[in-house]
């Protein structure tokens, strides 16, 4: 969850799956679809939240919701949702710097929340943030968007949009970079050398 | 972190972490209805007190239960501490009986750090919530948490320490996170007033409050404590209300963006004026409701991830 610089590892074993361009035609893609499913267009009454989870998730409800702007011509309410006090497995690992939660003004009650993460893989993360929104109120439905779907769910979870499918092993490590967080765009595939294994 | 014992020896970046935390909490928690968090669901945390306490003990409990915690208090007046039960024999049995965390305060300074000892086996986290005259961390997190809310970052600015320095266990946990967080304190008291060793503190010492007050950011009025004082300190609390007490007077003589701070309880009219203390420039509530959420990091830091550390 800490952001942390992307970019470090060795580059021996890693591929881009997802270039700049890509990156940016893919969020495009996923704002229409989103326009589609929740039928927003100027006479929308009720708006969905776009809510991203720190801390890539973020910068992607954001830059979603500008896409969405453009093409429909509404500004979707957006805000950001910390999980990390509602993770399953805090007792497992050192404890956790907090990210920033902020909830849209309009609130989350009777509306359609769009949960956006960047990647979806065990569905834990997913989990607590369905946790963590009960808190804050009664969404009227609850939807996922996620960049990538690296699969190996861990629990009954599905997104609504993804915008790119990337069968992966365990072993490998899918990253996002987002120029907010990481200074440029683009999606890396990076599997462990030998030798360097875990 | 495994206890909180002392804020000497605190890093700074420990310390941040727990102030980034508390500011984090607070904002996630503002507005809500619902004021729970489950982070803590199925952890135990009893509160072990031998002296009074009100805003001490109701913090950790509300701080606890936030969290989802199961919070227990134990007063030394309604348990076996009265048949003659030692403190070790009484932790222990706190422990065995099941207690993730014990919240102890305790007249005799250094109690936290033997009950820390004596628990570190049984995988217990010790808080110090007072012992004797030695420190009181949280209370110093939470003026620092508050402190930062009002002036912005903290390093560089001056704080003035006012008053019973020498029985005032808050006093210390102050003066050593103060200075981790790199703000000059100076402590304002009568002589009588001012511990043995003060010259090793990183402090300088001042007799002369209104000379002080004008180049500070805050002052940290703190209370005379009579329980703890068996002899002449000072000659009167008349005098000693005039020289070193918080006047309306005297606070005009403080900067426009200046703090007032109070640990509580306070003797209102001694060294603090009642106008003073429900004044703008007082963040004497805020001190306590930052309390709560100081004392919620406190715990998350201690309870989240002790099974990973234990390995």
């Amino acid at each position: 969850m800490a952001s942390r610089p992307r970019d470090a590892a060795d580059p021996a074993g890693e591929r881009e799956l997802l270039s700049a361009g890509d990156v940016a035609r893919t969020i495009a893609r996923m704002a229409h679809q989103v326009i589609e499913k929740t039928a927003l267009g100027a006479g929308t009454t009720t708006l969905p939240v776009l809510l991203g989870i720190p801390t890539r998730g973020t910068p992607l409800a954001q830059r979603l919701a500008e896409r969405i702007a453009e093409f429909a011509g509404v500004r979707v309410p957006t805000g950001a949702l910390d999980v990390t006090l509602y993770r399953d497995d805090l007792r497992r690992r050192p404890p956790r710097p907090l990210e920033q939660t902020a909830l849209p003004e309009t609130g989350v009650d009777g509306r359609t929340v769009v949960l956006v993460d960047d990647v979806l893989y065990s569905g834990r993360t997913i989990r607590a943030a369905l946790d963590a929104l009960r808190d804050h109120g009664r969404p009227s439905a609850v939807q996922l968007a996620v960049l990538v779907d690296r699969g190996h769910r861990e629990l009954p979870i599905r997104a609504d949009y993804v915008g790119k499918n990337f069968p992966t092993s365990r072993a490998e490590d899918v990253a996002v970079l987002l120029s907010e967080v990481d200074g440029r765009d683009g999606v890396l595939l990076r599997t462990p050398g030998p030798g360097s294994g875990e | 972190m495994r206890h909180l014992l002392a804020t000497d020896g605190l890093s700074l970046d420990e310390a941040t972490a727990v102030l980034d935390t508390a500011d984090e909490l607070k904002r996630t928690l503002l507005g809500r209805q619902v004021k729970k968090l489950p982070t803590l669901r199925g952890r135990t945390v009893v509160s072990l007190f031998y002296e009074n306490s009100t805003r001490t003990r109701v913090s950790f409990e509300i701080a606890g239960k936030w969290m989802s915690a199961d919070v227990i208090n134990v007063s030394a007046g309604g348990s076996s501490v009265n048949k003659g039960e030692s403190l070790r024999d009484t932790a222990m049995t706190l422990a065995a009986a099941g207690a993730d965390c014990v919240v102890v305060r305790h007249p005799a300074s250094g109690a936290a750090h033997r009950l820390s000892g004596w628990l570190d086996g049984a995988g217990t986290s010790v808080v110090n919530a007072g012992d004797g005259t030695h420190e009181h961390p949280t209370q110093a997190l939470l003026d620092a948490a508050t402190l930062r809310e009002r002036l912005g970052p903290l390093a560089g600015k001056r704080v003035a320490i006012v008053g019973d320095v020498v029985h005032s266990r808050v006093a210390r946990s102050n003066i050593h996170l103060l200075h981790t967080l790199g703000v000059e304190v100076v402590l304002v008291a009568p002589p009588t007033l001012l511990p043995a060793g003060v010259d090793a503190l990183p402090v300088s010492v001042s007799h002369d409050l209104d000379a002080e007050l004008p180049a500070v950011d805050a002052v940290m009025m703190l209370r005379v404590q009579a329980e703890r004082m068996h002899g002449g300190f000072f000659p009167s609390s008349r005098e000693y209300s005039i020289r070193y007490g918080l006047s309306e007077a005297r606070m005009r003589l403080l900067p426009e963006h200046a703090v007032v701070l109070h640990p509580g309880p306070m003797l209102r009219g001694m060294e603090i004026a009642s106008a003073v203390a429900d004044s703008p420039a007082s963040a004497i509530t805020e001190q306590v409701r930052n309390g709560v959420h100081v004392r919620m990091a406190v715990l998350y830091h201690l309870l989240a991830g002790d099974e990973g550390e234990r390995g």
